[in-house]
């Protein structure tokens, strides 16, 4: 580990502070199932414990690892999608079929 | 060159990610940002097949595959009033893929004869355990909002010792491993007793508080992500980790700010174990009034101004279309509606905006607490449907009451309170609610699907 790292993870914090305190309480629960699928980002810890061929019981180990971060990342972002659809302001609706 | 695209991939996605959450912002441009998201995923998970350390792809491809035959129902046919169960297994999945990684990436250190350095244990250890205590944090709250385990708070005396003895010796495991990495024991004993910890740290915890207790876990599985990050040197588990964890904190602090309860308070106060005696003022003595469908439909018909207060007992009545066609009723004979969501109405942060705009009620319509408020005063009714402790005026003015200080919907301002409602039955929180009792109140007894029905036939006939 070194420095640098640390210095990524402050940053990168501070942003999703300022980003994220910015979503109206309209949006939180589209946050949440896009946190969702963002955090299925750990695919690619999992990838490479599934791919390393270290030894089986971290290939198993990653295997289940992929097919749950990789779920997450499909229905994640699926859901996440479907949900923003939903929301349509007053004019949207009236130029739209029911 | 090949390491040069990987790490391109990353500060690509990384990019992405950041654009897609600040597109949250605006409801407009919210699904555009998300889509490139999305794209930002592509490419790290590109960027990642392409690492030079993986030699065996069948794994890989296998569980990529289940994965998306497991993702894709889970995405596109969980109904929208299943969403808080569903994303708390979303959140299970998060944390078990950081937990099992960091338990193989442990693994395969000691059986190839090294050791991890104590550094990497350390973020090894941080990453284990957030990930198990949200594993199984977020089963039981997943089990609690499905209704699979009662969703009441369910307390044993000593339960704040148990919990802290437990929490005790997570901790001291974590540091005999960082002191003796070779130590497997306390290693594996450390991720057992974690994920004990969360759920017995959940379970005490009622439906009411699920919001909180979501957000927080939801902080978790991203702080596991980004400790995996700092164990295997990987600054995009860092970057995405990170906006997560944030994401989660800031709504579990809202999430408590609008119960006006500190984090303390929720995690270890059991709120819906308290008996509804406590300090609150007793409604003996007091009556309340019930009015006909008919007469209510009257009220509402020729109402300027309606605020539609909806509440857990929506959506538990799935009354939301029947809520939105009410609207439009009342609008097509000239008046207005609004809704006023309360920030922890429902199980979930949001989760009635999403109710509703499913239902094709507009975003322009739902309205924020602070946004709205002000607006009770010139309402002629204020709808409350299956709400209960969010307009509780106890909270402004009865200085005895549980739930003294949190900030509440004004619906008592508004010149007449319609209250749909199954019963009498007090509200999560087991406090009796003086708006019931309100001169200007008029409880409408029944299901609310089943009034909002009977209210729209009544008003096309007014």
């Amino acid at each position: 580990m070194n420095l640098l790292e640390l210095y990524v993870f402050m940053l990168a914090a501070f942003v999703g502070f300022m980003v994220i305190s910015r979503v109206p309480p309209l949006l939180h629960t589209p946050l949440m199932a896009a946190t969702n699928a963002i955090s299925g980002i750990s695919l690619v810890g999992s990838l490479i414990a599934a791919g390393s061929a270290r030894d089986q019981v971290a290939t198993i180990l990653g295997f289940i690892a992929v097919v749950a971060a990789s779920s997450n990342i499909v229905g994640g972002f699926l859901i996440t999608d479907r949900m923003l659809r939903m929301f349509k302001s007053g004019s949207d609706n009236k130029a739209g079929p029911r | 060159m090949r390491e040069l695209f990987i790490q391109a991939s990353y500060l690509i996605a990384s990019a992405l990610f950041i654009l897609g959450l600040r597109s949250l912002t605006r409801p407009d441009r919210a699904r555009r940002g998300m889509q490139q998201a999305a794209v930002g995923m592509l490419f790290a998970i590109v960027g990642t097949l392409l690492n030079h350390t993986l030699v065996d792809y069948r794994w890989i491809a296998a569980g990529l595959v289940l994965g998306v035959v497991i993702g894709y129902p889970m995405g596109q046919w969980v109904p929208m009033t299943a969403m808080p169960q569903r994303i708390a297994i979303a959140l299970t999945f998060s944390a078990l893929a950081a937990t099992l990684v960091g338990v193989a990436e442990y693994h395969s250190e000691i059986v190839a004869g090294g050791l991890p350095t104590r550094a990497t244990m350390l973020a090894l250890d941080f990453e284990i355990i957030l990930g198990s205590i949200t594993v199984g944090g977020t089963i039981v709250a997943a089990g609690k909002l499905q209704e699979w385990i009662t969703s009441r708070a369910v307390t044993y005396p000593g339960q704040n010792l148990v919990n802290g003895a437990i929490f005790l010796g997570v901790v001291a495991l974590a540091v005999y491993t960082i002191v003796d990495p070779a130590a497997g024991w306390a290693f594996y004993t450390m991720i057992a007793a974690s994920f004990v910890f969360g759920i017995l740290f959940v379970i005490p915890i009622g439906g009411a508080d699920m919001p909180v207790v979501v957000a927080l876990l939801n902080s978790y599985s991203g702080l596991a992500s980004c400790a995996m990050g700092f164990a295997i040197g990987n600054v995009i588990l860092i970057i995405s980790g990170s906006l997560d964890g944030a994401s989660g904190f800031i709504l579990s602090i809202l999430m408590s700010k609008a119960m006006n309860r500190s984090f303390r308070n929720v995690l270890f106060g059991a709120f819906g174990s308290e008996t509804a005696a406590i300090g609150a003022k007793s409604s003996a003595g007091m009556s309340v009034r019930s009015i006909s469908v008919e007469d209510a439909a009257i009220q509402l018909a020729y109402a300027q101004l309606v605020i539609v207060i909806p509440g857990y007992g929506m959506a538990v009545a799935q009354a939301q279309h029947a809520v939105r066609e009410l609207a439009e009723l009342i609008e097509k004979r000239g008046g207005e509606v609004k809704f006023a969501v309360h920030p922890v109405a429902g199980r979930m942060p949001g989760h009635m905006n999403v109710l509703l705009a499913e239902a094709n009620v507009p975003y322009d319509k739902l309205y924020d607490m602070d946004e709205i408020n002000s607006d009770f005063d010139r309402a002629d009714v204020a709808l409350v449907i299956g709400a209960n402790d969010v307009v509780n005026p106890a909270a402004r003015n009865d200085k005895a009451s549980p739930i003294y200080g949190m900030p509440i919907l004004n619906a008592d301002h508004a010149k007449s309170v319609i209250v749909l409602k199954r019963g009498m039955a007090a509200g999560f929180a087991g406090i009796e609610n003086e708006l019931f009792y309100d001169k200007r109140t008029s409880m409408l007894f029944g299901d609310a699907k089943a009034s909002l029905t009977g209210l729209i036939t009544e008003i096309k006939n007014v």
